[in-house]
C-alpha cells in the first residue's frame, strides 16, 4: 500500500521516491510480477505478438487447404498428426482452425494485444500520471488475460481437438457435447478461456476509465487530451458495457451445456443423438446476446487504431489534426451506435423486416461519423509538411483500409443486398479489411511509433518500409479478389470448393490468395526479427522526444521508470497539437502560453 | 482549471473505480432480464408464484443495508467496537441471505418445479441463474466484508467503498425481486 500511496500522491507530485524503489525491484518484480504499467503493456503486446504469430499461422494452414484441395502436404501430418492424415488436413481440422483463428484473432490479438497494450502504455504517461488508477487490478488484468491465453492453447492438445463450431460459438453445436468432436472438452476449455478473457477485459477497462477520469494532471482538461487518449477511453467504455453481456450469454451456455437447461436448445433433433428433451429453447437468443457484445466489439477493436492513427498522422504532418473536436464527436457517435446495430449481423434468421428496417438505418448512420474521420485524416494531409516514417505509412495504410472496406459495409448494412451476400466470402473481404487488417495497421503505427519510448531504441527503418509495401500490397491482393467470389455466391467456412460446380471456376484464385497469404505471413516474420533484434541491438535514442512531438510521453526521460517522471509531473497549459504555429514547427503541451501567443492557428 | 481541481475532490479513482465497476454489473443483469422478457414472449413459458422465503431474504438484506449504514457511520465517528459489532451483523446477515436464497430453489424444487435438469423449464431456470448469479456479487461482497471487519481499518476509505457496494447489491435485489414477482 505504501508503494502506491506514493504512485497516486495527490500532493505537489514533488517527491522522487521512485528510483528508490528501482533498487529493490528483482526479476520477477520487475519483469513478470510487475504493476509498472508500462512493463504490462509490453507483457500484453509481447503475448499479443504469440497470439498473432499462432493464429496467423492458422490461416495459413487453411489456405493452404482452399489452395491447394486436391494436393498432399506429407510434412503437414508430421505437424498436425492425426489431423492431417495423408498430407491433408481433415474437415474436423479445417473447421477447428477456421474457428480458433477468429477466436484469436479478434479478442487475444485485436482486443488485448491492441488496446491492451497502448491503453496500458499511453494513458499514464499522455494524461500524466505516474500509474494506474489501480496498478494491482491493472496487473490482475494481465494474469486473467495470460490464464486465459494457456487454457486456450491448451485447447489445441485435447484428443477431440479445439472447438471448431465458428468463433461466434453459436449453439446447438456449442451447446451440446455430442454435436461435434470439437463440441466436447474443446468447447468447455473455448468457454472457460473467454470468461477468462472477459474478467481481463473488464479489469482493464475500468481501470482506463477510472485513470482517466481522475488522474490527470494540473491543466489537462478533457479537452486538451490527445485523440488516443479519447479512443481508448470510448474504446474502455464499450468493453466494460459489452463485456458483461457478453458473459451473460455465456453463463446460460454454460447451463445447457452442463445442467440439462433450455435457453438455447430444443427438442430438435441430431444425427446420431435423436431428439433432444430439451424445450423451447432459443438458438437466435444467443445470437442477440452474442451480437449485443459482438457489434461493439468491433469498434473496440477499431478506435484504439484510429487514435493512434490520428496522433501520428498531426505528427508526422507537422500539422494540428483537423477538426479536433469533430473527431471527438464522430468518436462518440459511433460509440453510442455501436449499441444499436447488432442485429445487422441477424437479417437472415428470420428478424422483422419492419424491426430489420430500422437497423439498416442506424447502421448506415454510422457511415456519418466514419466519414467525417476520414475527411479529418485527409484534410489532416493536406499541404502538410509529411514526413513518411514506417509508422505514418502504417497510419495512411489505416485510412485506405478503412475507406475500402467501410464502403462495403453500406452494401452489407441493407437488408436487402446482405440476404444474398450473408456468410458469403465478401463478408470475410468486408470485415478483413476494415476490421481485421485496419486495426493491424493501426497497431503495427503504434509499434513503429512507441517503440523508441518502449525500449529507447529505435526499429530498423528499411526492415519496416518492406514490411508495410509488401503487407499493403498483400492485404489488398488477399482480400480484394474475395469480393468478387462473394459477389458469386461463394460460401465462407467450407472445406472444398472443388467439388461445387458453380466455384470451380474459382480454383486458380484461390490458389492466388493463398499464394499471397504465405509471402504476406513470411513478411511478418521480418517484423518479428526486426523487433526482437530492435529491443537488444537497435539504433539507441539519444534524445527525449525524437519525433518532435508535443504529448507528454515526451517529456519523460528516454527509459523512464515506475512512476514515469522522475521530478514533478509536468502541468499541462494547451492542448496537444500546436504544430506549425506562430512560426514554431512544435510546441509541447506543458509550453506555458507566450504572452505574444495568437489564440489561435 | 478551478473545475477540475474540484472534480479530483468529488471522486477518488477508486470511487470511479466502483461506480463504473456498478455500471458494468448492471448491464450483465440487463442481458439476463432482458433475455428472460424475450424468452417468457416465446411458447413453452411456465408460470409460478415465488415461494414466500424470498420474502424474507428480502427483509433480510433490507435490515443488513441498514447495519452497513450504521457501521459506516460508527466509522466515521471513530467509535470502533460499535463499528466492528455492526460489521459483524452485516456480515451475519449477508450469509443468512444467502442461505435462504438457497432454501427458495430448495422450495421450488420442493414443489415440482425443476431448475435445471430434461425436466426444467427455462423460467425457472432463469430464476436459478439470475439469482444465483446475484448471490455470487453477495459473496464476494461478504468476503470484502469480512476482510474490513477484520483488518477494522481507521482511516482510508475502504468502508464507505464496501457501504456503497452493499447497498447496490441490496438495490439490485429488490429490482431482480420487483422483475421477478411482476414484471418479468
Amino acid at each position: 500500500m505504501s508503494h502506491e500511496a506514493t504512485l497516486h500522491g495527490h500532493d505537489s507530485h514533488g517527491h522522487d521516491d521512485h528510483g528508490h524503489h528501482e533498487h529493490h525491484d528483482t526479476f520477477l518484480t520487475k519483469y513478470v510480477f510487475s504493476q509498472d504499467h508500462k512493463m504490462i503493456a509490453k507483457q500484453f503486446l509481447i503475448t499479443g505478438m504469440v497470439w498473432a504469430v499462432l493464429g496467423g499461422l492458422m490461416s495459413v494452414l487453411f489456405r493452404l487447404q482452399l489452395g491447394y484441395p486436391d494436393a498432399s502436404f506429407p510434412w503437414l501430418e508430421s505437424i498436425l498428426g492425426k489431423w492431417a492424415k495423408g498430407g491433408q488436413i481433415t474437415p474436423e481440422a479445417y473447421y477447428a482452425l477456421v474457428t480458433t483463428h477468429g477466436t484469436v484473432l479478434v479478442f487475444f490479438v485485436l482486443t488485448a494485444g491492441l488496446s491492451g497494450t497502448f491503453a496500458n502504455f499511453l494513458i499514464p504517461l499522455q494524461v500524466g500520471a505516474r500509474d494506474m488508477a489501480s496498478p494491482f487490478m491493472n496487473m490482475l488484468s494481465y494474469w486473467f488475460f495470460l490464464a486465459a491465453s494457456v487454457v486456450m492453447l491448451s485447447s489445441m492438445f485435447v484428443e477431440t481437438g479445439p472447438f471448431s463450431g465458428g468463433w461466434t460459438a453459436y449453439p446447438p453445436l456449442s451447446a451440446l457435447g455430442d454435436a461435434s468432436p470439437g463440441s466436447k472438452t474443446g468447447m468447455d476449455l473455448w468457454i472457460i478461456a473467454m470468461a477468462l478473457f472477459v474478467v481481463s477485459s473488464l479489469l482493464g477497462g475500468l481501470n482506463y476509465i477510472a485513470t482517466i477520469l481522475n488522474m490527470r494532471t494540473k491543466g489537462m482538461s478533457m479537452t486538451r487530451l490527445p485523440l488516443t487518449i479519447w479512443a481508448l477511453f470510448f474504446t474502455a467504455v464499450l468493453g466494460v458495457l459489452s463485456f458483461p453481456v457478453l458473459l451473460s450469454g455465456f453463463i446460460l451456455l454454460i447451463f445447457d451445456r452442463n445442467f440439462g437447461t433450455s435457453f438455447y436448445l430444443s427438442d430438435i433433433f441430431v444425427n446420431g443423438v435423436g431428439a433432444l428433451s430439451n424445450e423451447g429453447g432459443s438458438a437466435i437468443l444467443y445470437q442477440h446476446l452474442f451480437w449485443f457484445l459482438g457489434h461493439p466489439e468491433v469498434y473496440i477493436i477499431l478506435l484504439p487504431a484510429m487514435g493512434m492513427v490520428s496522433e501520428i498522422m498531426s505528427i508526422n504532418s507537422r500539422k494540428p489534426i483537423f477538426g479536433y473536436m469533430a473527431m471527438l464527436g464522430s468518436l462518440f457517435a459511433i460509440a453510442v451506435l455501436a449499441f444499436l446495430v447488432w442485429a445487422h449481423h441477424m437479417f437472415v434468421t428470420g428478424l422483422n423486416p419492419f424491426l430489420g428496417s430500422i437497423f439498416v438505418l442506424l447502421t448506415l448512420l454510422i457511415a456519418v461519423p466514419s466519414a467525417i474521420k476520414v475527411f479529418n485524416w485527409l484534410t489532416t494531409l493536406w499541404r502538410g509538411n509529411i514526413r513518411f516514417t514506417p509508422a505514418m505509412l502504417f497510419a495512411i495504410g489505416f485510412v485506405s483500409l478503412f475507406i475500402s472496406g467501410g464502403l462495403t459495409g453500406i452494401w452489407l448494412g441493407n437488408a436487402a443486398l446482405d440476404i444474398h451476400l450473408h456468410d458469403t466470402y465478401f463478408v470475410i473481404a468486408h470485415f478483413h479489411i476494415v476490421m481485421g487488417v485496419a486495426s493491424m495497421f493501426g497497431m503495427f503505427a503504434g509499434v513503429y511509433h512507441w517503440f523508441p519510448k518502449m525500449y529507447g531504441r529505435y526499429l530498423n527503418n528499411s526492415l519496416g518500409y518492406i514490411h508495410f509495401w509488401v503487407t499493403m500490397a498483400g492485404a489488398y491482393l488477399i482480400f480484394w479478389p474475395m469480393h468478387y467470389e462473394g459477389l458469386a455466391g461463394m460460401p465462407r467456412r467450407y472445406f472444398d470448393f472443388s467439388i461445387w460446380e458453380s466455384f470451380k471456376q474459382f480454383a486458380e484464385l484461390n490458389r492466388f490468395i493463398s499464394t499471397v497469404s504465405m509471402i504476406v505471413f513470411a513478411v511478418q516474420i521480418l517484423f518479428l526479427i526486426n523487433f526482437f533484434y530492435s529491443i537488444f541491438k537497435g539504433r539507441k535514442v539519444t534524445t527525449q522526444n525524437p519525433w518532435e512531438a508535443n504529448t507528454l510521453e515526451w517529456t519523460t526521460p528516454i527509459n523512464p521508470g515506475h512512476g514515469n517522471w522522475p521530478g514533478e509531473i509536468p502541468e499541462v497549459h494547451r492542448w496537444a497539437y500546436d504544430y506549425g504555429k506562430d512560426g514554431k514547427d512544435f510546441i509541447p503541451q506543458d509550453v506555458p502560453v507566450g504572452a505574444d501567443e495568437s489564440s489561435s492557428h | 482549471m478551478n473545475s477540475l481541481v474540484a472534480e479530483k475532490k468529488k471522486f477518488t479513482q477508486y470511487q470511479v473505480l466502483l461506480w463504473v465497476g456498478i455500471g458494468s454489473i448492471i448491464m450483465a443483469f440487463a442481458g439476463l432480464t432482458s433475455a428472460y422478457i424475450v424468452k417468457k414472449g416465446q411458447a413453452n413459458w411456465l408460470d409460478f408464484d415465488l415461494p414466500s422465503v424470498f420474502w424474507v431474504s428480502t427483509v433480510v438484506i433490507l435490515v443488513s443495508s441498514f447495519t452497513m449504514q450504521m457501521a459506516a457511520k460508527k466509522h466515521k465517528e471513530g467509535q470502533q467496537n460499535q463499528f466492528k459489532g455492526f460489521m459483524t451483523v452485516t456480515t451475519i446477515l449477508g450469509i443468512s441471505f444467502l442461505m435462504l436464497q438457497v432454501q427458495g430453489f430448495m422450495a421450488l424444487e420442493a414443489n415440482n418445479i425443476a431448475l435445471t435438469g430434461p425436466r426444467s423449464n427455462s423460467a425457472g431456470s432463469f430464476l436459478l441463474v439470475i439469482t444465483g448469479f446475484h448471490m455470487l456479487h453477495m459473496l464476494a461482497g461478504v468476503i470484502a466484508l469480512l476482510i474490513i471487519a477484520i483488518k477494522a481499518p481507521k482511516k482510508g476509505e475502504s468502508v464507505s467503498l464496501m457501504s456503497t457496494y452493499w447497498h447496490f447489491v441490496d438495490v439490485l435485489w429488490i429490482y431482480l425481486f420487483v422483475f421477478l414477482n411482476w414484471i418479468g
